[in-house]
């Protein structure tokens, strides 16, 4: 029941302009390209080089990276797509997509907004508003008071009325601020005031609204397992929710239902593309842009309601750069290595690519899996499946150096596997509180004992599997680029390497944190002895125990088959090497390890206590600082009885056109500092000396 | 049944129907019992050679790895395998030397010698192994040292000498110190190596005292270990003796020391394993030191090459026990050569001399193999060959399973000793790198024209059942029963049979005894035994080393017509 434009051919879109990055972009261009529409990205200065930009037919620059410059600029996008000669803008989702006054501003200066009327977005942005059409309209809502009246009896006169635990809200802001819940009626007031102080303080009003709470509610949108009847209400209530706006192009109605009573209330609707459109597509069938570009150049949908198939079940699982023991704090850096799953009925919306940065300035997405099977059950295994193939290896930069070493990889793709292996989760037994409720089983006990052994079992396999594809690789690229050139006979690098009456071997020391330890990382020593007929034996205990013969067979790129104990694995390899530590992972099967090797030796590091004679020091009383040279003293940098550290520059001397710091030779205060600016001093002639007190 | 039972086990390497050739059939004849072990334990691992190989790799005994270690030291094979390139090859030469020598082991004659490559650059290595006996020079750790700097030298390979000895094995000074080949040659030949401009490195990761202190001195660039690393010419004991002056081994000539205030050495390692990557790096920036030009290296290397047909694990049980058994040495060569092609030169003259053109890992080379006696024309035919490969430039590979050159009068007179000098001349003056495996028997003057250890081959091998002597342990018993008849019978003495056999049984057994590869190879007579099956790869390693070198023409001197 799309509302309906006609237009003339010369007004259909032919060119549209994407106000938006990240997968959403690419994704939009996809149908865009297949519908032979030119495509026109926009860019900040951060994202110069991303995938959008390469995706595209055309890129403009729009400001930049700080989102208020560049995404959130709506008259230099406008601007650009002028420019660029599209006749309409597709927001995507997030940035200006819910933004009333950029759809205005596209209609004001001719362009088609691919979404709802500016003045459905408008009434739908604002949550007491909204709810009133949609109660006027007769769409469920929660129970609740939205009234303007906030007087403290009155509102606890509605509260009693709703009946308890009732939530109190602000009406303005959101992220939870300010929100209560009661449970008896006599904590009302005081958490009513409470809530009032903090709301007028976050957002500068303090006007409340109440509605009951459900204690165990599931958040959803049209696309989960519920039953047809259910569905059917569903749509019937959305359509209505629509119509009271006068809705058209997509848009999606959340609900909120009550898992207790079954019964559903409205929540709120997304004006917009949603960002899990794609397992409505794949359990239908279509492409939702391209349905918006053709009700955007006003033309009927291809389907009406009850043409519309409902085929099996599908999951999106959102990769996303962050920090799950932290909290789920987005992570930034380099994707150096990044393999999606590939396999049919499979999607991976994809936004980034290899070498890529994932910045501060956006969402922190890297990707959406989405899967498809025939049940729900299909689908699941699936999923774990493309989880376990999902690769990335992403690396902080330096400055977060530490967390990394603490964090290991710091995606969500471990915690998503987990929450799909889940029990519950297979069971289907979802709700909004799944995660709390689950803490235990989804995140890593540190204390675990049995865990840590087998995890350190895990990891000490995998290690030997790494031992045995990096040699592999080496005897591969030493085969193909023999170091002596065409000087050397390739037999100096064959593999097995030769040696005269024994094998060779070799050691590799793999630091690997073990996450349930008490995070310390552990070093596993590698033993690994090169058998005559190209296995590896490699040992990965000191005492000789276990041994595991190993087979390791390049097949291409980072990819690997490993043969151990009679079984074959697929392995995938990915190395990255900086301040001379290789960063390893490597995936096998449905694990994931990450060890850390230290490559060769800091050559030009070397201390200089190190090379500090005893007889030099002996001839002055410890602490003593002479005169490297003859030479003039230029400045003086500390006075006396002040207070140093060992190496702090003390003073600065000029002899033969240069010049020389002396510092301080310990830590302490110092005393007998005579020299002054301009003053000669001779060869070996005492400057200054520190003493501990 | 909980026995101790490995169900993982391995055949024989050695076919079991051989064993019906072995059973002789006539009782008289004696066969070696280790024949018939390989044939039926697992995996033929019997083999004493092996076992003893085994020890002698171990090192310096259980006790002294550990004090080693507990010093933050790797064993000497362990810091050659730091330093040469990762996933390389090392050819090590003489493992053996030292064996069964003096009254106390002396494993690989505590030092470990062999070729490998560091960034590419083909390098020789001599490492002390301060697990055997300190790593002190005893005479045949001289001679092993010289011999390596001998191969450095021939094929322009840069040495890198791994210090940690405490000098020459003094109760023997009077075998080490004094003679033209004693300890004191091998500064000479550092000197004259850096002179030539072949690059002398040491790394100092033990003791280096007395004499000993020459090698970093003399080295053109050194780096010294902190802590383990010492250079003096007297210890902290000598140095109180004699001036009363009381120091640390640090003190008086650590890394400290000779890399900051004396300049002995050049580069401070803050631990044995930053030690050996600077010597990495050193080589790294050799750039062309010590490189001929390239006419060597411009050759027609194949780098498309195939392995042989046939199994190289076959040569073991090829490698005849009994010297008298023939065998054809082209199911030799058809084991080491690529694709197992060889092209024949003059096949159907002098046929007990097998010669012809081969690559072996695509560098062509000319094989020179033993199938019999020489005769006049196989002599002949052995000279005509070697001058066709000194004028191309292609090495020579000899095979040698000899027992000697025809005698008798009819020989004689047609002019053996002539044709023999003509080989003996041949091989002489060949200048294109020469590399002799023994595979079975060499005797007398065979030794000679197949290019024996006195003909100078760039390297020599031995296979675990070659004799070497100057001719079989029953004729020489033959010889010397005869004319020790003959001095019995001037004294009046009547010698009876009895006594007679007595008398050859002993001179069998020390000709036995001597002619083994086992006394040869523990008096550097050789450069090593090898495993049959390791030919090719050693040959291989062996060519390549030596084309480090530029070509060098060859002059023949008179040759006898």
């Amino acid at each position: 029941n799309f509302h309906v434009i006609t237009r003339s051919f010369s007004e259909r879109i032919e060119k549209i302009v994407i106000a938006n990055r990240g997968e959403i972009a690419c994704r939009i261009m996809r149908t865009a390209k297949r519908l032979g529409i030119r495509t026109v990205a926009i860019y900040s200065d951060a994202d110069k080089d991303s995938l959008h930009v390469h995706s595209a037919d055309e890129a403009i620059r729009i400001g930049p990276p700080l989102p208020r410059f560049s995404y959130l600029n709506a008259p230099s996008i406008v601007d650009a797509a002028i420019r660029s000669g599209a006749q309409a803008i597709h927001p995507g989702y997030g940035f200006l997509s819910e933004s009333a006054d950029f759809a205005q501003l596209c209609e004001d200066k001719g362009l088609t907004f691919i979404g709802p009327p500016a003045s459905a977005i408008r009434d739908m942005g604002d949550k007491s508003a909204s709810k009133r059409i949609m109660g006027a309209a007769g769409v469920p809502l929660v129970p609740g008071y939205h009234g303007s009246e906030q007087d403290i009896d009155k509102m606890k006169f509605e509260a009693d009325k709703i009946g308890y635990p009732v939530l109190i809200k602000p009406t303005h802001g959101g992220g939870g601020k300010g929100m209560r819940i009661v449970h008896t009626p006599d904590e009302f007031v005081e958490s009513f005031l409470a809530a009032q102080r903090e709301a007028a303080a976050s957002f500068g009003v303090n006007t409340i609204l109440l509605e009951k709470y459900i204690t165990r509610p599931r958040h959803i949108e049209v696309q989960p397992n519920i039953s047809t009847d259910f569905r059917a209400h569903l749509g019937q209530a959305a359509v209505s929710a629509a119509k009271a706006v006068n809705y058209y192009n997509a848009g999606t109605v959340e609900f909120i239902v009550d898992t207790v009573s079954g019964q559903f209330y409205f929540m709120e609707m997304n004006t917009r593309l949603q960002v899990e459109h794609p397992v409505t597509e794949m359990i239908v069938g279509q492409d939702l842009v391209e349905w918006q570009i053709h009700v955007a150049n006003g033309e009927a949908l291809p389907l009406n309601q009850s043409q519309v198939p409902i085929s099996g079940h599908a999951f999106e699982a959102r990769i996303y750069a962050e920090n799950v023991p932290k909290g789920f704090l987005p992570a930034t850096g380099v994707l150096h290595h990044y393999r999606v799953p590939v396999s049919p009925a499979v999607r991976v919306e994809t936004g980034v690519k290899e070498g890529d940065t994932v910045s501060m300035h956006y969402d922190p997405m890297i990707a959406k899996l989405v899967v498809h099977g025939e049940n729900r059950d299909a689908a699941l295994i699936k999923l774990k499946d493309c989880l376990s193939k999902f690769q990335t290896q992403y690396l902080l930069p330096l400055a977060s150096w530490v967390d990394l070493v603490v964090a290991g990889l710091p995606t969500n793709i471990n915690f998503l596997q987990k929450l799909a292996n889940h029990r519950a989760f297979e069971n289907g037994n979802v709700e909004t509180h799944f995660i709390d409720n689950h803490k235990e089983d989804l995140f890593v006990d540190t204390t675990n004992s049995v865990s840590a052994k087998e995890a350190y079992a895990a990891a000490r396999l995998s290690a030997s599997f790494v031992a045995a594809c990096l040699i592999e690789k080496e005897h591969v690229t030493l085969a193909r680029n023999t170091p002596g050139g065409s000087s050397l006979l390739p037999v100096w690098y064959a593999s097995p390497p030769f040696r005269v009456h024994h094998q060779a071997k070799r050691t590799m020391e793999l630091e690997w944190d073990n996450e349930y330890g008490s995070g310390s990382s552990n070093v596993l020593k590698l033993t690994i002895i090169y058998q005559p007929d190209g296995r590896y034996l490699i040992e990965t205990e000191k005492n000789g125990s276990p041994i595991s013969e190993v087979k390791a067979t390049y097949v291409e790129d980072d990819h690997f088959r490993v043969e151990a104990d009679g079984v074959s694995n697929s392995v995938n390899l990915a190395c990255y090497t900086k301040e001379q530590i290789r960063h390893i992972h490597i995936w096998q099967g449905s694990s994931h390890h990450y060890f850390r090797e230290k490559l060769g030796l800091e050559l030009s590091e070397d201390e200089d206590s190190q090379y500090k004679p005893k007889f030099e020091t002996s001839a002055n009383t410890p602490g003593t600082a002479v005169a490297p040279m003859a030479g003039l003293v230029v400045k003086v940098l500390v006075k006396n009885k002040s207070k140093v550290e060992e190496g702090h520059p003390v003073l600065v001397l000029e002899a033969m056109k240069m010049e020389h710091v002396v510092k301080a030779p310990s830590s302490g205060y110092v005393h007998g500092l005579q020299a002054i600016v301009g003053e000669q001093v001779s060869d070996g002639s005492i400057l200054f000396s520190v003493k501990v007190s | 049944r909980l026995q101790n039972i490995n169900y993982d086990f391995k055949e024989p390497l050695y076919d079991a129907n051989e064993l019906r050739s072995i059973a002789p059939s006539d009782l008289k004849q004696q066969f070696d019992i280790r024949s018939v072990i390989a044939r039926i334990v697992d995996g033929s691992e019997f083999d004493e050679f092996k076992k003893l190989y085994g020890t002698v790799l171990a090192g310096g005994g259980v006790e002294a790895v550990k004090r080693n270690k507990s010093r933050n030291k790797l064993l000497p094979r362990e810091r050659i395998d730091r330093i040469i390139d990762p996933g390389s090859s090392f050819l090590e030469l003489s493992q053996l030397a030292g064996h069964d020598l003096y009254e106390e082991p002396l494993f690989s004659a505590g030092v470990v010698t062999g070729i490998g490559p560091v960034h590419g650059r083909l390098c020789m290595f001599v490492a002390n192994d301060p697990t055997v006996k300190g790593g002190t020079y005893y005479p045949v750790t001289v001679k092993k040292h010289l011999r390596a700097q001998e191969i450095a030298a021939q094929c322009k390979l840069p040495c890198i000498y791994l210090v940690d000895s405490g000098g020459a094995f003094l109760p023997k000074q009077a075998d080490v110190f004094p003679d033209r080949e004693n300890f004191g040659r091998i500064f000479y030949n550092q000197a004259v190596m850096s002179s030539e401009g072949i690059p002398q490195i040491a790394l100092v990761l033990g003791s280096c005292t007395a004499g000993g202190a020459y090698i970093p001195a003399m080295a053109d660039e050194s780096v010294m270990v902190k802590g383990n690393g010492t250079i003096f010419l007297a210890g902290p004991p000598l140095v109180k003796a004699a001036t009363g002056e009381e120091i640390s081994a640090e003190d008086l000539g650590g890394a400290t020391v000779h890399c900051k205030t004396s300049g002995v050495s050049d580069y401070f390692a803050q631990d044995e394993l930053h030690g050996l990557a600077l010597g990495r790096n050193i080589i790294k920036n050799l750039h062309v030191a010590g490189k001929d030009d390239f006419t060597n290296r411009l050759q027609n290397i194949n780098y498309d090459f195939k392995e042989p047909l046939y199994d190289a694990n076959e040569l073991r049980s090829i490698a005849p026990s009994d010297l008298k058994q023939q065998f054809d040495i082209r199911s030799v060569i058809a084991r080491i050569v690529d694709g197992s092609e060889f092209d024949e030169f003059k096949k159907l003259y002098g046929t007990t001399l097998v010669t012809g053109f081969a690559r072996i890992f695509g560098q062509l080379v000319g094989i020179i193999g033993n199938n019999g006696i020489l005769f006049n024309e196989s002599a002949l035919k052995g000279a005509h060959f070697i001058e066709i490969c000194t004028q191309r430039n292609i090495p020579l590979v000899f095979l040698q399973n000899i027992t000697g050159f025809m005698v008798g009068s009819r020989s004689e007179a047609a002019g053996i000793a002539k044709s023999g000098a003509k080989m003996v001349m041949a091989v002489s003056c060949a200048k294109v790198p020469k590399v002799t495996i023994i595979v079975g028997g060499s005797f007398g003057a065979g030794n000679y024209a197949m290019c024996g250890r006195a003909y100078s081959p760039d390297f020599m091998f031995l296979w675990p059942n070659a004799r070497i002597s100057v001719m079989g342990g029953a004729q020489a018993a033959g010889v010397l029963a005869q004319i020790e008849k003959a001095n019995k019978k001037k004294q009046g003495i009547q010698w009876n049979k009895e006594e007679e056999e007595k008398f050859k049984a002993k001179v069998v057994e020390a000709y036995e005894r001597e002619g083994s590869p086992y006394y040869s190879t523990a008096r550097l007579w050789d450069d090593g035994i090898i495993d049959p099956a390791d030919t090719r790869k050693v040959i291989g390693l062996c060519i390549s080393a030596s084309l480090n070198r530029a070509a060098q023409e060859t002059k023949f001197g008179v040759f006898r017509m």
